[in-house]
């Protein structure tokens, strides 16, 4: 490094400490770089923690909406241990019951070893995987127009777009077995794509928000389906009155895969792929280094050459196909027909799920087969304990709400925040 | 009031920011803190002023130990701060900033505005400050909003006035206003720290200078010394402060830009009717007070911000209609005036920024898909050729300091073999090794026989560029001359005067003469009909 500084008097080191202080510290051993990690509160560590959190949280909130725990506890100095007892059997009721529905349940596999059916064990996994799939890819759709700077509010509205072509796609048309399945992902793709591009568009050219855009245009999407649902020429069931459309042709829908019973539909494979998909083109690809560039500083990257403008249109329309096919892969999967509310909350579902999964296609997979668990989980334990399934979207809101808040998370479990070194005033209470 | 620092250390992490540093500032004087960016002048600050503890060391005022743990005891202890970014509330008045956190109320609790007026008028009068009480900060240039934050020191009644790069924001003019009233603070008996790495200001102002490297204090100097001496102590080592470049030997015009008019605001253009042309081997430098059209120019040039007329031709082609990524393709580098914003993705790491504006050619690139390999190899022998100071090349850009982002963006830009080098304001904000290694890279540029073109508000480094100058005055070019003209003259046509014509395109350079004999001590032969080839020929 001192090449260029024959006779200097100081040889060794650099005279700048940005440059110096990284130097030595690559001297560090492994362990004193992950203890690091986790005490200045890495933000693997705060999500985790976050979901940590929101789950004892939720906890507290099954217990204490229980009845029975609720009057153990109003004679709480009388029996206390009783109190607490309760308060911990509802609870863990609840979660053992969301456990069984979700990832695995042990008299499954008991039953397996007396002659039952070995594919059930893996039925509460195929059915978190089910519940996963759209929001895997609502959330790659939310996800990707983050890197490029954009909001996406809109997978809801895009879902729809997607929804209703693979809907028309798949009832009014006649196509042999695989070739039926695909025309209409791609026709979800690109009934969601044209949403999308729409909002890219408005913004490239007028300047518009897309968080605006996007939003005005979920009502306007919703309203659609309901309009089109009301017309027996568009996607009305013939016959109905009803706001429901006719059932997806046998060629149509999407093929399970994996077997008897407990099965995975194409679908979860459909979301995977496009989570590869989308990895390769934001890390590997020309296209993905100027979305990411456009996302991190649009001035540098005009400045280089690049067309933020055609940027923003090109991102929001892969944003929008990505919703469609999410719309798509519900209704060719689950649904098999769509009807006025079908979308549900899939489109901000997939926020949250981009927001958990820090943007990055890994995160977002994550994200969605841990939603998707509480949702196959909820749905079970609602069974089992009748605790209402609506505490999954409690636990959820929560989780991103910790997520959304790093210094309630450090705060509340300790951890330390690094420094930028000498510019950040010291918050109070820590000096030693 | 006597301020006593000693063997103040404070380290973060595996990292010395100060170490065992003694300062001691006498009342009445104006002490300069001079170290190159990161030095560590900043952080001592900070703990004078309670925002960092420090490890080991005290502060005596008054040979009174004092314990600052936060700005509050600072305040109490007569100390006050003027940060590089100022702390105030843009849609609040300038009295409203000034009493904030220590409002007078009447009976009621109703603020005592009138007071709070009153205060900020006297205080403005006495120091020749020039403050009106009831301006809304948003309103005011930047010189007087830190006006506005000394008056909130003098408010609380500190006697020791630390100014944390205080120049960096300010244009010659405000410089010149800011030491006028540091002087009359100093005659009032007031204390001074001015921290500073630029060498001509602390030899202007300072009583005496300490300078800071790598935490610790090199040396006392008194502001007499050479600015050779000082930049030695500062940087460690011998630095040339002015390149050695050997005279041009211009060639082909490379760059001619004819009649360019860039809307502004107020219907008033930001350029108007600019032509120069630049020669292969050329370094044609655009000086001028910041503000007069020069980064509507830069940008219009780039084609980031639409021309209302002209052209420009690079190598004979025009390029007056090409969006900017052709514009680079045709050969123009570019050096953005604001290298964070408009030069570099930060949160990109070093190898990418190194490719940033050729990601997508070979061979970076294959179809759509990145070569990482070949970006990597690129950003390894970039990194060692510009002598990128930074731990890897997968490091954020953001994290490094700004010598080395500069080097980045020049390693970048003429790592493409470019015809026209375009840099606006290449080392605003560096230290003094960082500019020197800038220069010298430019200087290699027009040897090779790039045209270059420098737009720069410091005139040393016109001066030390430059084969030929061009002014801009109000989106205009108020004249061409010779590095060889005096600064008075180039000041002179900086601030307007001595224009050279109501219209450019018809200019007489000899009457430019005519208006100011005094100041030409080459005259341009013969006032040929265009100024710019009139200086080229000018040329030995």
């Amino acid at each position: 490094m001192s090449a260029e500084q024959p006779g200097s008097p100081a040889p060794a080191g650099t005279p700048e400490p940005a440059a110096g202080g990284p130097r030595t510290r690559r001297t560090a051993t492994l362990n004193h770089t992950i203890v690091s990690a986790v005490v200045e509160g890495s933000p693997a560590v705060v999500t985790f923690l976050a979901i940590l959190a929101a789950i004892v949280l939720g906890g507290l909130i099954i217990a204490f909406s229980d009845p029975a725990v609720l009057s153990a506890w109003s004679v709480f100095f009388s029996d206390p241990v009783n109190a607490l007892a309760q308060a911990w059997d509802a609870a863990s009721a609840a979660y053992v019951a969301m456990f069984e529905g979700a990832i695995l349940n042990p008299h499954t596999v008991a039953a397996a070893f007396h002659g039952g059916s070995i594919g059930a064990i893996f039925y509460p996994l195929s059915q978190t995987a089910s519940d996963a799939t759209p929001l895997i890819l609502t959330g790659l759709s939310v996800a990707i127009a983050f890197r490029a700077g954009l909001f996406n509010i809109g997978a809801a509205g895009q879902w729809v777009g997607g929804a209703i072509v693979a809907t028309y796609l798949g009832f009014a048309v006649s196509l042999p077995p695989v070739v039926h399945v695909v025309v209409c992902l791609l026709g979800g793709f690109a009934g969601g794509a044209v949403i999308g591009w729409l909002v890219g568009e408005l913004k490239a050219r007028t300047g518009a928000h897309e968080v605006i855009v996007t939003i005005m245009l979920n009502y306007i999407m919703y309203n659609l389906l309901s309009l089109v649902l009301s017309n027996p020429r568009a996607l009305q069931q013939p016959g109905q009155s009803n706001l429901i459309s006719p059932n997806l042709a046998a060629n149509a829908r999407l093929p399970h895969v994996g077997g008897p019973p407990p099965q995975v539909d194409l679908g979860f494979l459909v979301g995977l792929a496009a989570a590869a998909a989308v990895w390769w083109l934001l890390s590997r690809s020309t296209v993905g280094f100027q979305f990411r560039a456009v996302g991190a500083n649009p001035s540098a990257a005009r400045s280089a050459g690049m067309d933020v403008e055609r940027s923003w249109v090109l991102v929001m329309l892969l944003a929008g196909g990505l919703a469609g096919l999410a719309g798509a892969a519900v209704i060719q999967g689950p649904l098999q027909n769509i009807t006025f509310n079908s979308y549900g909350t899939y489109g901000f579902d997939g926020i949250t799920v981009a927001l958990l999964g820090r943007a990055s296609p890994l995160g977002v997979v994550l994200a969605a087969l841990l939603f998707g668990a509480l949702h196959a989980g909820g749905t079970v334990m609602e069974g089992a304990t009748q605790v209402p399934s609506d505490i999954v979207e409690v636990i959820q809101g929560l989780i991103v709400l910790f997520v959304a808040a790093p210094p309630l998370i450090r705060a509340m479990f300790r951890l330390r925040r690094a420094r930028a070194a000498g510019l950040e005033a010291v918050p109070k209470g820590w000096n030693p | 009031m006597k301020l006593e620092l000693t063997g103040i250390t404070k380290r973060f992490g595996s990292l010395v920011a100060n170490d065992h540093i003694d300062l001691t500032v006498e009342p009445g004087e104006i002490r300069a803190l001079l170290g190159e960016n990161g030095a560590g002048k900043t952080t001592l600050m900070n703990v004078l002023y309670g925002l960092v503890q420090p490890d080991e060391g005290e502060i005596r005022v008054d040979g009174k130990p004092v314990t600052i743990r936060s700005p509050k005891d600072a305040i109490a202890a007569k100390i006050g701060m003027v940060h590089q970014h100022f702390m105030l509330v843009p849609v609040f008045t300038v009295a409203e900033n000034v009493t904030l956190g220590m409002e007078r109320t009447k009976a009621f609790g109703l603020l005592d505005r009138r007071r709070g007026r009153r205060d900020v008028r006297a205080l403005s009068e006495r120091y020749g400050l020039d403050v009106n009480p009831d301006a809304y900060v948003e309103d005011l240039p930047v010189g007087v909003q830190q006006r506005v934050e000394i008056i909130k020191t003098l408010m609380r009644e500190a006697s020791v006035l630390v100014l944390d790069e205080p120049t960096s924001v300010l244009t010659p003019g405000e410089t010149e206003d800011l030491f006028r009233i540091m002087r009359d603070l100093r005659a009032g008996g007031r204390s001074i720290v001015f921290i500073s790495h630029k060498l001509k200001e602390v030899q202007a102002i300072a009583d005496t200078i300490t300078v800071i490297r790598r935490g610790k204090v090199v040396g006392e100097r008194q502001p007499t010394a050479t600015d050779a001496e000082l930049a030695a102590l500062m940087v460690g080592r011998a630095v040339q402060l002015r390149v050695s470049k050997t005279p041009t030997r211009p060639g082909e015009i490379m760059f001619d830009v004819r009649g360019l008019t860039v809307p502004g605001e107020h219907g008033k253009p930001a350029v108007d009717d600019v032509s120069f042309e630049v020669r292969a081997g050329e370094i044609l430098g655009v000086a001028g007070v910041q503000g007069n059209g020069q980064t509507e120019l830069c940008e219009a040039l780039m084609g980031l911000r639409p021309a209302a007329a002209g052209s420009a031709l690079v190598d004979g082609r025009d390029v007056s209609n090409m969006a900017p990524r052709e514009r680079l393709r045709a050969g123009i580098g570019y050096i953005p005036e604001d290298r964070q914003e408009d030069g570099l993705v930060g949160d990109f790491s070093v190898a990418d920024n190194l490719v940033l504006d050729v990601y997508d050619r070979k061979p970076f690139a294959s179809g759509i898909a990145l070569n990482l390999d070949a970006i990597q190899e690129n950003a390894v022998s970039r990194v060692a050729e510009f002598d990128v100071r930074t731990s890897s090349v997968a490091t954020p850009t953001s994290t490094l300091s700004g010598g080395n982002q500069q080097k980045v963006i020049v390693a970048r830009e003429v790592s493409r073999h470019v015809k026209v080098l375009l840099a606006s304001q290449p080392t605003r904000g560096l230290d003094v090794g960082s500019i020197e290694f800038v220069h010298r890279r430019i200087v290699e540029q027009r040897d090779q026989g790039v045209a270059v073109v420098i737009v720069s508000s410091e005139l040393d480094e016109i001066y030390a560029l430059a084969d030929r100058i061009a002014v801009m005055y109000e989106g205009k070019i108020t004249g061409f001359r010779p590095p060889t003209v005096s600064a008075d003259e180039l000041g002179m046509l900086m601030a307007g005067a001595g224009r050279d014509g109501a219209a450019p395109g018809a200019v007489d350079p000899a009457s430019a003469g005519a208006l100011d004999p005094a100041a030409t001590d080459r005259p341009d032969p013969a006032g040929a009909d265009r100024p710019d080839s009139a200086a080229t020929d000018g040329q030995p």
